[in-house]
């Protein structure tokens, strides 16, 4: 378990994606991924609460009894959420707005919780804030491609700007309504994980 | 000590609180200014919003400035120029001894519980002096939480230019569609008195039927969020009646007609 620093980023974007191979974290996947702005914030949210708390979980990883191991994973894992909340409604009020309570619902957000028990209680610091950092960032990925799809087909922009001008707005692209519905983000993510394994054959699991 | 004794665990646990509280503590204190300014901002963004007049890309604070704030003793109706428009705070002051009082049960259509004695309110006028718009803040229980929102009445009083909610904790995708802005375009135009001058407007179970004479008077239901709809037709009940600003509606409407 004295993975390379780069192996343990890199590992979760394709090989191990928190979303595609996991399958963890769908809920928020659907809910923001409509426009790529509160995709970015979410995902650079996501990504600071999944580092900072592996490391915190690592830190103290030989002190926490094991009795109450989850609750205290959660006791840390909701301060930093409250805290990056605050500063979103602090420096970004208008996206703390729109995401209104899925920053919140980070706190249970599968990738975190599991990050912490599967690898920061085993794993020393610098390894846990990697393998935070790699997870995260498997999750932004999968949320910037599903973010984009949607934002694209759904009104013709792209972080606002219009690329495919909508033939409501006198253009000539018709919207399709359905990618605007968090539905069109299980498809998405349905086809992604389809192409991933076919490309990926270990991925498949065996039953 | 082993961890894993009771001791150990509720010294890990106690620690364990007592630094993530100084954490959140300590955010919360240095982010409050900053949050707080933003909040203002955004109030003022929906003050616009619910008159209609905000428009992306000009500044909030230049479009906010053709506002008077006035504040309102609501029982007698008239503007008062005591406590100050600057630094009033109608929700410490629904909270505080000798602003605020106790409603009593059986006209707490809004269900708030207390209110205060006095309210900002924000008036447009001509270059003449004639008043254009006002936009009053209201307030009252949904199904989770409080809805604060700004009703704007044109000039006549009685037309609604515009209602907007700025802050609820109502569910997302049901009583949370009070912010759907196809939901907010229905009230422009309604009335929001009768002819008589007593407030009528409702938000009705189902959709409204355009041909029936009540339909001015009406607003469509929110699916899947009846208490939500009902809490929004008794906070507008409650704050456009006797009890809220009708006082000083019937006042200013008098001047008008003079």
């Amino acid at each position: 378990m004295t993975d390379k620093p780069s192996k343990v980023v890199l590992d979760p974007l394709f090989n191990n994606n928190p979303i595609a191979y996991q399958v963890l974290g769908i809920c928020s996947a659907l809910a923001v991924t409509t426009k790529l702005e509160t995709v970015f914030v979410m995902a650079a949210a996501v990504t600071a609460v999944c580092a900072l708390s592996n490391s915190a979980v690592s830190l103290i990883r030989n002190h926490i009894p094991n009795n109450i191991r989850i609750i205290v994973q959660m006791t840390i894992i909701a301060s930093l959420v409250i805290v990056v909340d605050m500063i979103l409604k602090a420096y970004a009020y208008g996206i703390s707005k729109q995401l209104s309570i899925f920053v919140g619902l980070i706190i249970t957000n599968c990738i975190i919780m599991g990050r912490a028990e599967a690898f920061a209680m085993k794993n020393p610091v610098g390894a846990s804030f990697f393998d935070g950092l790699g997870n995260g960032l498997g999750y932004s990925f999968i949320l910037i491609v599903v973010g984009t799809l949607r934002e694209l087909f759904g009104s013709g922009r792209l972080f606002g700007h219009v690329i495919l001008p909508l033939s409501t707005e006198g253009g000539w692209y018709p919207s399709n309504g359905l990618m605007l519905l968090p539905p069109s983000a299980f498809f998405i993510i349905g086809l992604y994980i389809w192409l991933l394994r076919t490309w990926k054959k270990d991925q498949i699991e065996t039953s | 000590m082993a961890k894993d004794s009771i001791s150990g665990t509720l010294l890990v646990a106690g620690l364990l609180s007592v630094v993530c509280s100084a954490l959140v503590s300590i955010s919360a204190v240095i982010l409050r200014p900053l949050q707080a300014e933003n909040r203002d901002l955004d109030r003022k963004k929906n003050i616009l919003q619910a008159a209609g007049l905000f428009e992306e890309g000009r500044s909030v604070e230049e479009l906010f400035a053709k506002f008077e704030i006035r504040i309102v003793d609501l029982a007698s109706g008239d503007f008062v120029d005591d406590p100050d428009a600057a630094t009033f705070n109608q929700r410490k002051a629904a909270l505080s001894n000798d602003q605020g009082l106790p409603i009593p049960k059986k006209d707490d259509l809004a269900g708030i519980k207390r209110r205060s004695r006095f309210a900002p309110i924000y008036v447009s006028s001509d270059d003449d002096g004639s008043l254009q718009q006002i936009i009053l803040p209201v307030h009252g229980k949904g199904l989770w939480s409080t809805l604060y929102g700004y009703l704007a009445l044109d000039s006549d009083l009685t037309t609604i230019k515009g209602f907007a909610f700025y802050e609820h904790g109502e569910t997302p995708g049901l009583g949370g569609e009070v912010d759907n802005p196809r939901w907010k375009e229905q009230w422009i135009g309604k009335q929001a008195f009768d002819s008589a001058g007593n407030p009528r407007i409702e938000v009705i179970k189902g959709a409204v039927d355009p041909d029936s004479p009540e339909a001015r008077h009406q607003v469509d239901g929110l699916a899947g969020a009846t208490i939500t709809s009902r809490g929004v037709s008794a906070l507008l009940e409650y704050w456009l009646g006797e009890k809220g600003f009708k006082p000083m509606l019937d006042r200013l409407r008098d001047e008008k007609g003079n």
